[in-house]
C-alpha cells in the first residue's frame, strides 16, 4: 500500500473513534428524549415535523463533525496533518 | 428496536452497517447510495413510501459531511451546482407528485421497483463498458508514447473518456443562453442542457428516492463533460439541495421516519469521511469502472424482494 495512503488512513482512525463516540451519544439523546415527541409531532403537526427532521439530520452532520475536529485538536495539538483528505 | 413513526421493528446494527456502506460509496463515488440503502430498507420491512422519504433524509446529512470534505479538496464547481438548482427543484417535485399518485394504486411497489431495476442495470452496463474501454485506450496510448513512468498523482489528475465525443457535441450545441464553467474547464455550454440534466436528476430523486447521484454523476461526466472528481463533489452539493428539498416535501406527505434516518446516519457519516479520503488516490476511469457492480447489487436486492414478497432479515 502506498505510504501516503497508509499515513492518511492512520490519521483517520482517531477521527473515526471520536466521531463514533459523539454520534452514539447524540443518537441516544435524540432517541431517548425526542423519540416520543417526534412521533406526536409526526401525527399532529406535519409542517413542524418536516422542519425539525431536516434540522436534526443536518445538525447531526455539521455540528458533530465540527465538534469532532475541535476534540481532535485538543487530543493531538502538535501532530501535523497528513494526507490530502485532512486539509480542512 | 421499534420505530413508532413507520411502525416497523428493525435491529439498529443493520441500519448502521447499511449507513456505513452507503457512506463510503457516497464519499468515494459522489452518489447518495440509494441504490443500496433503498432496497435494504425495503428488505428490512419499511413500506416503500417510507423507504423513499427516509432514505432522502439520511442522504442529506451524509452528503453535507462528504461535500464539506470534497470542498476542502477543491472538487466542487459552485457555479454549476447553483445553476443546476433551477432544474433540480421542479424535477424533485414532479417525481414526488408521481409517487403521491401511485400511492393511491395497488401497484406502487411493482412500478417503482421495476423502474429502479431497469435503470440500475443500464447504468451498470454502461459505466462498466465505458470505464473498461477508456482504461484500455489509455494503456494502448501509454505504450505507444512510452509514458508508463508517469507519476500516479499526475495520472489521476487526467480524466479521459472514450465517450468524450458526446460531451464535445453537447458543448457545441447552439442553444442560447450560454454559460461558462471555468472550474470545470468548460468554455461554453447551453444553460438549457445544464437545466435538463439537473431536472432529470431531480425527477429520479423525487420518484425513486435518494439523491439520484447514479443518474446525475454519470450525466455530468458523459453529457456535460465535467471531470470525474469535480462531478463527484458537485453532485454531492446538488444532492444536498435535491435530497433536502425531497426530505421536506416527503416529510410533509408523511413519508419520512426521521428516527430510522438518524440511526442510519450514524454509520453513514463515518463511511462518507472514509470514502472521500480515498478519492485522491484513484483516477477518473478507475472510479467509473469500480462503480459498475454497485447498481447491480441494488437491482438484485429489489428484484428478490419483489419476486419473493419476503423481507431480507
Amino acid at each position: 500500500m502506498n505510504e501516503k495512503l497508509k499515513s492518511a488512513l492512520r490519521a483517520f482512525v482517531p477521527e473515526v473513534l471520536v466521531h463514533t463516540g459523539l454520534i452514539v451519544a447524540y443518537l441516544v439523546t435524540v432517541l431517548h428524549f425526542l423519540g416520543s415527541w417526534l412521533y406526536h409531532l409526526y401525527k399532529e403537526n406535519r409542517e413542524t415535523y418536516a422542519v425539525v427532521a431536516l434540522i436534526l439530520i443536518v445538525v447531526q452532520g455539521i455540528f458533530l463533525e465540527e465538534l469532532a475536529h475541535a476534540l481532535l485538536k485538543l487530543i493531538r495539538p502538535k501532530e501535523p496533518s497528513s494526507g490530502p483528505s485532512h486539509q480542512q | 428496536m421499534n420505530f413508532p413513526i413507520s411502525d416497523v421493528h428493525i435491529a439498529p446494527i443493520y441500519l448502521i452497517l447499511v449507513g456505513f456502506v452507503v457512506g463510503v460509496l457516497g464519499g468515494f463515488f459522489g452518489v447518495g447510495g440509494s441504490f443500496i440503502a433503498g432496497p435494504a430498507l425495503f428488505g428490512f420491512g419499511l413500506p416503500m413510501g417510507f423507504v423513499i422519504g427516509t432514505d432522502l433524509a439520511h442522504i442529506v446529512g451524509k452528503s453535507v459531511v462528504a461535500a464539506r470534505k470534497h470542498y476542502s479538496l477543491g472538487n466542487i464547481d459552485f457555479r454549476l451546482g447553483g445553476l443546476m438548482i433551477i432544474g433540480t427543484i421542479p424535477g424533485v417535485e414532479c417525481g414526488a407528485r408521481i409517487i403521491e399518485y401511485l400511492k393511491g394504486t395497488a401497484w406502487i411497489n411493482q412500478v417503482i421497483g421495476g423502474t429502479f431495476i431497469v435503470i440500475l442495470v443500464f447504468i451498470s452496463a454502461f459505466t462498466a463498458w465505458e470505464g473498461w474501454a477508456t482504461l484500455k485506450a489509455q494503456r494502448a496510448k501509454a505504450k505507444e508514447n512510452g509514458s508508463r513512468d508517469e507519476k500516479p498523482a499526475a495520472r489521476n489528475q487526467k480524466d479521459h473518456s472514450v465517450f468524450a465525443f458526446l460531451a464535445k457535441h453537447v458543448q457545441r450545441l447552439n442553444l442560447p443562453p450560454f454559460v461558462r464553467l471555468p472550474a470545470s474547464n468548460i468554455k461554453r455550454i447551453s444553460l438549457w442542457i445544464v437545466i435538463g440534466v439537473s431536472f432529470l436528476g431531480g425527477f429520479f430523486s423525487g420518484l425513486l428516492g435518494g439523491g439520484a447521484g447514479y443518474i446525475r454523476m454519470p450525466s455530468l461526466v458523459y453529457i456535460l463533460g465535467i471531470p470525474t472528481h469535480i462531478a463527484i463533489g458537485t453532485d454531492l452539493f446538488e444532492i444536498i439541495i435535491s435530497a433536502g428539498y425531497g426530505t421536506f416535501t416527503h416529510a410533509l406527505k408523511g413519508n419520512v421516519d426521521i428516527l430510522v434516518a438518524l440511526v442510519m446516519h450514524t454509520g453513514a457519516v463515518l463511511g462518507a469521511q472514509l470514502g472521500v479520503a480515498l478519492t485522491p488516490y484513484v483516477s477518473g476511469p478507475r472510479i467509473r469502472l469500480a462503480f459498475f457492480p454497485l447498481p447491480l447489487i441494488g437491482a438484485a436486492i429489489i428484484a428478490h424482494g419483489l419476486i419473493s414478497g419476503h423481507n431480507v432479515p
